[in-house]
């Protein structure tokens, strides 16, 4: 096995063993990078030279075996929406195309305190906003399984350059599914944590009450492996939890058997893809054989969670997104402008894409007088309902399984005329979101020769228990182990 | 385009789109607001889906999470440098930031 494909826990039991440096295994990543990456279009930034540096310190830190983690001289690379002390930090955006951030968000000074190696920033759907990575303003990105389709998105770099052995690991961000989507069409285990069990503090908001960051590995063991380091109270981020941050790789091995996992019967109904269905119904059984306790429930409000998804974002991110001014960083078009209104407007006119256009329209469309109430306030009213959801489903089960997607990756260009059509792709990853609760998305098969992802949902703060039946699952299968002929 | 529970019954004319690009500050042609006006409109009608939800006196939601109030001391803490601040600014004079003019002559 060549070095750029390790996993997390492969890579350190050699470099534990001093049978690799981190030096080597960051070139090897490099190197892969420099030569596939022209092919698949994952990453906006490669850092080569701050790489190379973090290599050298991790090396001295596994010389002396003090403060090694299971992460120190990994190769890492995040969502360009992460902000990055001294690295461009683009969220795909023109009005952004040049922003290098001034300090580190929480979850990166925790990476580099873990001692784990940045090579650089992936490419994702401008501002969070897509499906499909094709709303970069830069470029699209091609999934490593056949380049003809989309890894999905928007963390699609992400999830494409796990996928193509371009990194170790990465951080995602997950708003509506955009850590799961991806995960499920390009191969990849990711996890969507808890809303607040992961610090946003330096995360470029989409959406703030539905954000969390979370990581896109070859596994549920290195998924473990990297929350561990990101997860926890952060007194730069009100919203992050106090609750203690349990140990998650030693969780991994509990019993996963008497658990009971749901079915939720609205996630199975008329669009779904039929390879697809058949992957999910393998996995129950496998779920079945493991000794879990498999029962059917319903979601009663699942069809709302599209529109009370998109109209929550309409609204929040036209709020967020008010930022992006020309005054205090990024694009600024002042060239005519009679006063600052005009910079404003021209500013705007420049540095957006038509979807995020469309989104901020939306949301003032939604927050307007004579609207409010019949669309934001209803949204967070049915809100409330998708909530009791879930909370009513976990009192007769422990998790629910379901499709991640109804379908496998689509082809680049099938959907971009139809905005419409882009958003109901995520029909089956939204309501997580609204609800505050985790899901792992965990690869379960193919069709047609494209992965397939299942997601494990639980209740808050059950990473612990998804995290383990996901292991579980991997240690019975071999999806998961599966790689795209790019990624050699 | 998926099928509608209701008819399609939004309508978001030019007027109406050059109206909220303005409140969210962004310049837009005659020729854009046309090509939005029907998939703002598009989007927005599949959203009345909602209308089918009885939702009666249940309260919005208003937090994700189970956290409330949080407080902290009201400590004055270091903040970025000024200098750092200004690294990304796009117009400034090395000690302030710079823009067109903010007020009316009168």
């Amino acid at each position: 096995m060549e070095l750029h494909n390790l996993s997390i826990r492969e890579a350190h039991e050699l470099l534990s063993k001093k049978q690799v440096s981190s030096a080597e295994l960051t070139a090897a990543a490099l190197k892969h990078i420099h030569q596939t990456d022209a092919l698949i279009h994952a990453f906006v930034t490669v850092s080569d030279e701050l790489a190379l540096e973090q290599a050298r310190l991790a090396d001295e830190r596994l010389r002396s075996r003090e403060g090694v983690t299971l992460l120190t001289g990994i190769p890492f690379a995040v969502k360009d929406c992460i902000s990055t002390k001294g690295v461009c930090t683009t969220c795909s955006s023109k009005i952004l195309e040049n922003y290098i951030p001034q300090y580190n968000a929480t979850v990166m000074d925790r990476l580099a305190e873990a001692g784990a190696v940045l090579v650089g920033k992936h490419n994702m759907d401008e501002f969070g906003m897509g499906s499909s990575c094709e709303n970069s303003a830069f470029f699209s990105t091609h999934n490593p399984w056949d380049l003809e389709r989309v890894p999905g998105g928007s963390s699609g770099g992400s999830a494409a350059s796990v996928a193509a052995s371009m990194g170790a690991f990465a951080l995602g961000e997950d708003t509506g599914g955009s850590i799961r989507m991806p995960a499920s069409f390009c191969n990849v285990t990711g996890l969507k944590p808890t809303y607040g069990r992961v610090s946003r503090y330096g995360l470029i908001a989409l959406v703030s009450s539905f954000d969390s960051i979370g990581p896109m590995t070859r596994d549920a063991y290195d998924c473990a492996a990297v929350l561990q380091v990101i997860a926890g109270k952060d007194p730069h981020d009100a919203t992050s939890l106090l609750a203690p941050v349990p140990d998650y790789i030693k969780g991994l091995e509990k019993p996963i058997k008497g658990l009971r996992l749901g079915i939720p019967k609205e996630y199975f109904q008329s669009g779904i893809e039929s390879g697809v269905e058949d992957s999910i119904r393998e996995a129950i059984r496998k779920f079945e054989e493991l000794g879990m306790e498999i029962r059917e429930i319903s979601l009663p409000h699942t069809k709302y969670g599209l529109p009370v998804y998109y109209l929550i974002l309409f609204a929040e991110a036209s709020a967020n997104l008010a930022r992006f001014d020309g005054v205090r960083f990024g694009l600024s078009v002042t060239e005519g402008a009679e006063n600052v209104i005009d910079m404003f407007l021209q500013t705007r006119r420049e540095g957006f894409g038509p979807e995020v256009k469309r989104r901020i329209m939306l949301g003032a469309y939604v927050l307007s007088a004579g609207y409010y109430d019949a669309y934001y306030l209803k949204a967070q009213r049915v809100r409330t309902l998708l909530r009791r959801d879930f909370e009513a489903a976990f009192e007769q089960c422990d998790a629910l399984v379901a499709p991640t997607c109804p379908t496998t990756a689509f082809k680049l260009g099938e959907k971009t005329d139809n905005p419409l059509t882009m958003y109901l792709s995520d029909i089956y990853v939204v309501s997580t979101n609204p609800a505050g609760v985790p899901a792992l998305s965990v690869p379960c098969g193919f069709s047609n020769g494209m992965p397939v992802g299942m997601q494990l949902i639980g209740k808050h703060l059950s990473e612990d228990m998804l995290l383990r039946i996901g292991h579980a699952y991997q240690s019975v299968t071999d999806w998961h182990l599966k790689r795209p002929v790019v990624a050699k | 385009m998926p099928k509608n529970h209701a008819s399609q019954t939004t309508i978001i004319d030019i007027n109406k789109v050059k109206y909220v690009a303005h409140l969210v500050r962004l310049g837009i042609t005659e020729e854009e607001a046309a090509v939005f006006s029907p998939q703002l409109a598009a989007i927005i009608d599949y959203f009345n889906l909602l209308n089918e939800v009885e939702t009666g006196d249940t309260p919005p939601a208003s937090e994700t999470s189970t956290i409330r109030s949080v407080m902290r001391a009201d400590d004055v803490q270091p903040s970025m440098p000024r200098q750092d601040f200004l690294k990304n600014v796009p117009h400034q004079d090395g000690e302030f930031v710079q823009v067109p003019q903010v007020f009316d002559e009168e």
